[in-house]
């Protein structure tokens, strides 16, 4: 990098970050300048790459995790130095839980003045080690182009996640010659993607020999774009699938094998099926505490299978019968290929294997609720799902409304249903329908937030407005944190602390003030029309649906339970699941 | 129990606190740590020692292993391994206790760095529960100091170092860049 090269082009650091972004195929970010990065706004002011200017840098993250949840390539989104940066780090965990590609970029002040304390200085590189999968701070000029492409490479390799690159302004500013670079090298960034070729026959041979299997597939199917692969695979082996939140849509929710999501408020045939198999095969998911509840309790007549590039994943939670470490995409491929030249199990136990869980599905399906005066929360998420037709992006925040929509709405394929999983970060629901929106745009995209959630993101209303993004915002209002409000319910004498979300924008005035259409229903008849006049409103549109105050999520498992001592409705007594 | 672990790292600004930062992240108890570079300028050799319960140890080195600085995380409390440590005592004593302070030194193969009318700076290194016996003894003779370097360790066994080659890119970036496969 010393010794420029020959047709080398002299160019500012501002301008070499601009050159590698376009290089890795960036076409759009989401930002908001500062002091110490206006020599990159300087230099994107007449370039073709797009900056979305959001409204709170938190939002950045979020809606380039929405854009890169919605796509699979990376996220970009930019914040200045200080506050700017301590701004982004909730959207870098979010991102971090869910194994989410976004590359930020963050200023900071010039090299001689770090440490100094100087004006909007925060050790961004400090902050940020535990919110990303890697971070930087280029203290080089000569070293930039080379730590954006790393950036890019760690982000949507191996384990996808969040890579920040804090940059210093007088990096930025410093002149030099730009040289493409060829090759990057992390010795010590170990990637495994195969799988033991061993492992997968005794996985293939497992699968086999099960009599009562069952597919417990997460979110790393979509990471590793396996739908396909995992399609292919329950066909051929009628292996019945559970899907995790984070996984939705890997496998069609009409797809016959599907037959729900499973955990805290999973459906009773998926919570059962699982503590009822002999065979668990684990596909790209982390038995994370949500799914499992109590550990010792869960598939506790199974042998497991776990499929995981992250080696730290496999035996983290549960410790597996057959461990394989790779990418879930190609060890499936693999799998369905030995697959192919066997015979089929077990005839006469898998068939009453299905009647089974289809016993389980007929006695307890999801509780729908309707009501001649109110509107129900289920026969919100029900109506979304009949205009959505399972092919609607659908955002969401955190809590009830993420769980009826994760109950009832369909999704016919994978990267349709976005929401913060892991982190369960509120506020995320509107921003990463912007980063939704802006990658997908022939997309009908819905917003479906609590109204707590909505009024943390409320800023981005004016994003949405500049735009004119046809995002369509429901909220589904009961004027409460309700899933606070629901444990305080149900575990804490049903004393109502600091849950009551008493004051409530007009959602006509207030979407009128940005200048686009709003409104509020409260009756059931109203649901069906204003939804379908929401869709049809070529522009935005805000939604309030004020639903029944004081419906709870059901079927639940109480924390520490296990998942097949769920409790289906109410009024079950609380001792009495204990 | 605790858990001995030799880490081979890039010598790079902010390694140390990937480290450490992720010790304390998983709650993970740091009982010793020591750094220095290797024969490599560009890389160090850290030994720590982790107070965690034996189901974790596994867990432990795999998630020092995907930190990218980390070339190679080895756990070293089960197998072929020296442990030494280096332990400073400066004692005071009472001017009749200082031969049976010297004698007491010698058998612990201690050296006496430093000696003056009120009493002796002594050097130790061994395994760090004779130096606990030492540390015992002396305690026992007057009002000591003590600086102790945690435990330094040096597997026996030969383990390979496998390392990611460099990979070539045209700003594959959103293109899922070719992974090199490390199984074969």
């Amino acid at each position: 990098m010393s010794t420029p090269m020959i047709g080398a082009k002299l160019m500012s650091g501002a301008k070499m970050l601009l050159e590698c972004l376009v290089r890795e195929d960036v076409d759009c970010m989401f930002g908001y300048p500062g002091g110490v990065t206006l020599p990159f706004y300087d230099v994107l002011y007449d370039h073709p790459i797009r900056h979305v200017l959001v409204r709170h840098e938190e939002n950045a993250a979020f809606a380039a995790g929405g854009y890169a949840r919605a796509t699979g390539k990376v996220g970009v989104c930019c914040a200045t130095s200080g506050p700017g940066a301590t701004n982004l780090t909730t959207g870098l965990v979010d991102a971090m839980m869910d194994s989410i590609p976004i590359v930020a970029l963050t200023g900071q002040v010039s090299t001689k003045l770090i440490g100094s304390d100087a004006f909007q200085e925060a050790d961004t590189f400090g902050i940020t080690r535990s919110c990303t999968k890697h971070n930087y701070m280029v203290k080089r000029f000569e070293d930039l182009a080379q730590i954006i492409h790393e950036a890019f490479y760690l982000a949507n390799s191996g384990r996808p996640g969040p890579v920040l690159v804090d940059i210093p302004k007088d990096v930025f500013q410093a002149q030099g010659h730009y040289q493409p670079v060829t090759s990057i090298h992390l010795p010590g960034y170990k990637v495994f993607t195969e799988g033991h070729t061993g492992q997968i026959r005794r996985a293939a041979q497992l699968v086999q020999e099960a009599e009562r299997p069952l597919v417990y597939a997460g979110g790393g199917i979509l990471a590793a774009d396996a739908s396909a692969e995992l399609r292919e695979f329950v066909e051929k082996t009628d292996v019945p699938a559970v899907i995790t939140l984070m996984g939705l849509g890997a496998l069609s929710s009409n797809h016959p094998n599907f037959i729900s999501m499973p955990g805290m408020h999973g459906s009773y045939a998926s919570n059962m099926a699982l503590t009822q198999c002999d065979l668990l095969i684990a596909l790209g998911t982390r038995f994370d505490d949500r799914v499992t509840g109590r550990l010792a309790a869960f598939a506790p007549h199974a042998k497991v299978i776990h499929v995981d590039i992250d080696p730290a994943e496999i035996g983290k939670n549960r410790t597996p019968d057959v461990p394989i470490v790779g990418d879930v995409k190609r060890v499936l491929g693999k799998l369905n290929a030995l697959l192919a030249e066997k015979p089929e199990g077990p005839v006469g136990p898998r068939r009453a294997w299905w009647r089974q869980i289809r016993e389980w599905k007929e006695q307890h399906p999801l509780r729908t609720s309707s009501s001649e005066s109110e509107i129900k929360p289920q026969h919100l998420m029900a109506e979304i799902d009949r205009l959505s037709g399972g092919d609607a992006i659908v955002t969401s925040d955190v809590g009830q409304h993420q769980m009826w929509a994760a109950q009832f709405i369909r999704f016919n394929e994978p990267r349709l249903w976005l929401n913060s999983g892991g982190l369960g970060s509120m506020g995320f629901g509107l921003p990463a329908a912007i980063g939704a929106q802006f990658a997908r745009p022939d997309k009908l995209v819905f917003s479906l937030v609590g109204d707590g959630g909505f009024q943390m993101s409320i800023p981005e209303l004016a994003t949405i407005a500049s735009h004119g993004l046809p995002i369509k915002i429901v909220i589904m209002n009961n004027g409460y944190l309700g899933m606070v409000r629901q444990w305080q319910t149900l575990f804490y004498n049903d004393r109502l602390s600091s849950v009551e979300l008493d004051c409530f924008p007009d959602a006509a005035k207030l979407a009128g003030a940005y200048g686009f259409k709003g409104r509020t229903i409260d009756k059931p008849w109203e649901l069906g029309p204003a939804l379908e006049e929401a869709v049809h409103e070529p522009g935005p549109y805000l939604l309030n649906v004020k639903v029944s105050p004081l419906e709870n999520v059901y079927p639940m498992v109480p924390a520490g339970g296990a998942i097949n001592e769920m409790v289906l409705g109410p009024p079950e007594p609380v001792a009495a699941v204990r | 129990m605790l858990q001995v672990i030799s880490i081979l790292l890039e010598n790079k600004p902010g390694a140390l606190m990937r480290v450490t930062g992720l010790l304390t992240q998983r709650g993970y108890n740091i009982e010793s740590l020591t750094v220095a570079r290797t024969l490599d300028p560009e890389l160090s050799r850290m030994t720590i020692a982790v107070d965690v319960d034996d189901k974790i140890r596994p867990q432990v080195i795999k998630q020092m292993n995907k930190l990218i600085n980390v070339l190679q995380a080895t756990d070293l409390t089960d197998v072929p391994a020296v442990i030494r440590e280096l332990v400073l005592v400066r004692i005071r004593m009472a001017q009749e206790a200082r031969t049976a302070v010297l004698k007491e030194a010698e058998i612990f193969g201690g050296r006496v760095v430093d000696s003056s009318t009120e009493g002796f700076a002594i050097e130790v290194t061994g395994a760090p529960e004779k130096l606990n016996e030492f540390i015992d003894v002396m305690q026992s003779y007057g009002e000591i100091d003590v600086t102790r370097s945690g435990s330094l360790a040096i597997g026996l066994e030969n383990k390979k170092l496998r390392l990611q080659p460099p990979i070539a890119t045209v700003g594959a970036g959103n293109i899922r860049p070719v992974r090199e496969n490390m199984n074969a």
